[in-house]
């Protein structure tokens, strides 16, 4: 069983709720996701259509909200929106994200640790969206990070994991749950981090703009499971070549 | 009085408080935080928090996001 | 903070292992605990070639050809326990000896001149004489000449290790001796030692007071090699896991004849200490792993290469002896007499280059210096 910061998740796929052709369809998705885990974002109240609620879709008895912070270019920026998600959902939970640069969405890893540190101070439970940088994973992780974020391939790219090798090394070393976030186009690729060993994986484009994004969440969460049940029953190196039965390295010495 | 609410001015009575200003909106005070002149408000707050001529708020709720 | 595992459930674990539990062990890109119980295993003793090719690829890709060389300077052999099985145990009759801070300098420059760049100062547990003021003192003197100097003393505060590595001492080895707590109290019977727990978390304090390398090990000979092995690499991960910071090394001191004629109740033989030390470093591929002249030249020798790092070479083990080669008192005898450009000659003839330095304690910025 999975836990973060004490809560135990019974799944290991976490949604997303951007994107989505409707309320509707979002909240048929993510039921068929099994998620108990949901990112939200903050903005302004439209005042042209106010009945736009997404909280009239979500039941929070049903998903845990995790309020992100994106929009944010800095820690200063990142820690107001923080302090507004936890008024509007009164949840100390809080997905951290700074991205300066509104081309590739990169984080930006100093003003990333940066926040994290003020707001572990103050009382959140942090989840930094982060890149897959091994040793900024320890320092957010020595900062009082929750959870760590790295993700697969540039948010939208749907490019699956390219920062394996680095994912890899993340998932080795940490000692709070690794979330593959972003980048996971397909199935497989939710697979293949959970295959590795990742804690979970936050899906939101793939299922959100996929033909069917009910059939595609459910396609997910059956790929998460199967990754997870792989890696808990063991996993055989794949070889690039042949290994000779009976090696010679010379052990005559020993007596 | 006038007030800045979400960028747009807006004329309020004399007198009106926070809750005032949602209802005109046909907001649920249970899903709007609001932020009146950068300190962000309690619940509670809603209903007796008087708004002054000037006052710049920023209602803020969840959206839809990864 | 770390904590051992029943003992017989380790050597539970061990037991229940099969050859296909090991073939699949060293088959697999991260071991966990089940891999490496399989791998200390007696289903794993048809495998030790297997083993020892395996262990060979992973020092040589992560360490490259290379021998990190360093030697002991006992600078005493007070000591305040009485250990079974030491030549150090307080009620033997030994020649005792305290260095004054200025022969153990002598001695460690004698060492310097040899070529030695990396220093252990051992001693006893006697706080009284070898404290940390000693250590601290010694290792003012010593700083800018040695590259790294560890001590392998008695076990001391967060603040103390703290203390000492901003004097200059760069690392700390502290041998739990035994994981099995029954041994371990039948094998320390008086002083500060009998504290089983203020011993294992010794390691984490010098790993958070800052130390660049922490080394760990057990005693071979006290107890079940495979149970302890076990319990080793679990301390190790754990280790790892908490001070990501701190490079961690493994030793593998095996009784030897000492002063005192200690019998090892449960003697390890060498096969079995080459599958202990390749079982380790399949499970870690980036662990230190140290070889001392506790063993033999033909033993290591032939190691050479196969999971080993770091060598001692030319040790004497009683305070002194290095000036004065007749020095009594030694905490057990040496199975490596030669000198150092006899074990380095060895190391290249085996295409492997011994090192004797990789950091210069020079680099080092202290905050609170």
């Amino acid at each position: 069983m999975l836990t973060i910061a004490g809560r135990t998740f019974g799944s290991r796929l976490f949604g997303g709720t951007g994107k989505f052709a409707s309320p509707a369809v979002m909240r048929e998705a993510l039921a068929a996701s099994g998620s108990e885990m949901v990112t939200v974002a903050l903005r302004r109240v439209d005042l042209a259509d106010p009945a736009d609620d997404i909280m009239q879709v979500l039941d929070r008895d049903r998903y845990l909200l995790l309020p992100n912070t994106s929009g944010a270019r800095d820690a200063r920026e990142a820690i107001r929106l923080a302090h507004l998600a936890r008024a509007a959902g009164n949840t100390e939970w809080l997905k951290l994200e700074v991205t300066p640069d509104p081309r590739t969405l990169l984080p930006d890893p100093v003003e990333t640790l940066a926040a994290t540190e003020i707001l572990v101070k103050e009382g959140f439970i942090v989840l930094p969206y982060m890149n897959a940088d091994p040793i900024l994973a320890l320092r957010l992780q020595d900062a009082g990070a929750a959870a760590v974020m790295p993700l697969g391939a540039p948010i939208g790219t749907n490019q699956g994991i390219v920062t394996g090798f680095q994912v890899r090394i993340i998932i080795d070393q940490a000692r709070v749950p690794v979330v593959v976030d972003a980048g996971l186009g397909a199935p497989s690729h939710a697979a293949l981090a959970m295959e590795m060993g990742a804690d979970a994986v936050l899906v939101n484009t793939a299922i959100a703009v996929a033909g069917d994004p009910v059939r595609m969440a459910r396609a997910f969460a059956k790929a998460v499971e199967a990754g997870r049940e792989a890696y808990e029953a063991g996993l055989g190196e794949a070889r690039t070549e042949a290994e000779p039965s009976s090696p010679r390295t010379g052990l005559d010495f020993l007596r | 009085m006038k007030i800045t609410c979400n960028g747009e001015e807006r004329v309020m009575a004399p007198g009106s408080t926070v809750i005032d200003l949602l209802r005109m909106l046909a907001l649920d005070p249970e899903v709007v935080v609001v932020e009146c002149d950068g300190a962000i408000l309690k619940r509670p707050e809603y209903d007796s928090h008087l708004l002054t001529d000037g006052a710049v708020l920023e209602l803020i709720r969840f959206v839809g996001g990864g | 903070m770390f904590d051992t595992p029943d003992f017989d459930t380790l050597a539970g674990e061990v037991a229940v292992a099969t050859a296909h539990d090991v073939e699949r062990a060293l088959k697999c890109p991260r071991l966990g605990r089940r891999e490496l119980a399989a791998l200390l295993s007696p289903a794993a003793e048809p495998f030790l070639e297997a083993m020892a090719a395996r262990s060979a690829a992973l020092t040589s890709q992560r360490f490259g050809r290379v021998i990190q060389l360093y030697a002991p300077l006992y600078v005493s052999n007070l000591c305040a326990n009485r250990c079974v099985y030491c030549g150090f145990s307080a009620e033997n009759r030994i020649e005792r000896r305290v260095l004054s801070l200025a022969e153990a300098e002598a001695e460690a420059m004698l060492l310097h001149r040899r070529g030695f760049n990396h220093l252990l100062l051992v001693s006893g547990e006697a706080p009284g004489v070898v404290g940390v003021e000693y250590l601290e003192a010694l290792a003012l003197r010593l700083r800018d000449r040695f590259a790294a100097i560890s001590i392998e003393v008695q076990p001391l505060s967060t603040a103390d290790y703290a203390r000492l590595f901003h004097a200059g001492i760069t690392g700390v080895a502290v041998y739990q001796e035994t994981y099995n707590r029954e041994v371990y109290r039948q094998m320390h019977l008086a002083g500060p030692k009998r504290d089983y727990d203020f011993r294992l978390a010794t390691p984490a304090r010098g790993a958070e007071a800052g130390l660049r390398e922490v080394g760990i090990g057990f005693l071979l000979g006290l107890s079940d090699w495979r149970a302890e092995g076990l319990a080793v690499g679990l301390h190790l991960a754990w280790l790892r896991k908490a001070f990501w910071r701190t490079a961690l090394t493994v030793s593998f001191p095996r009784m030897r004849p000492a002063s005192g004629d200690f019998e090892p109740p449960r003697a390890v033989g060498e096969r079995e200490l080459s599958q202990l030390l390749f079982a380790l470093r399949i499970f870690d591929p980036d662990v230190g792993l140290l070889l001392s002249t506790r063993e033999d030249p033909r033993y290591r020798d032939g190691m050479l290469g196969l999971g080993p790092t770091r060598y001692s070479a030319g040790s004497c083990t009683a305070p002194g002896g290095y000036a004065e080669p007749d020095a009594a008192g030694e905490q057990f005898s040496v199975g490596d007499h030669r000198s150092i450009d006899e074990v380095s000659a060895a190391i290249r003839a085996k295409g492997l280059d011994p090192v004797r330095k990789d950091w210069d304690a020079v680099f080092q910025q202290d905050e609170a210096a």
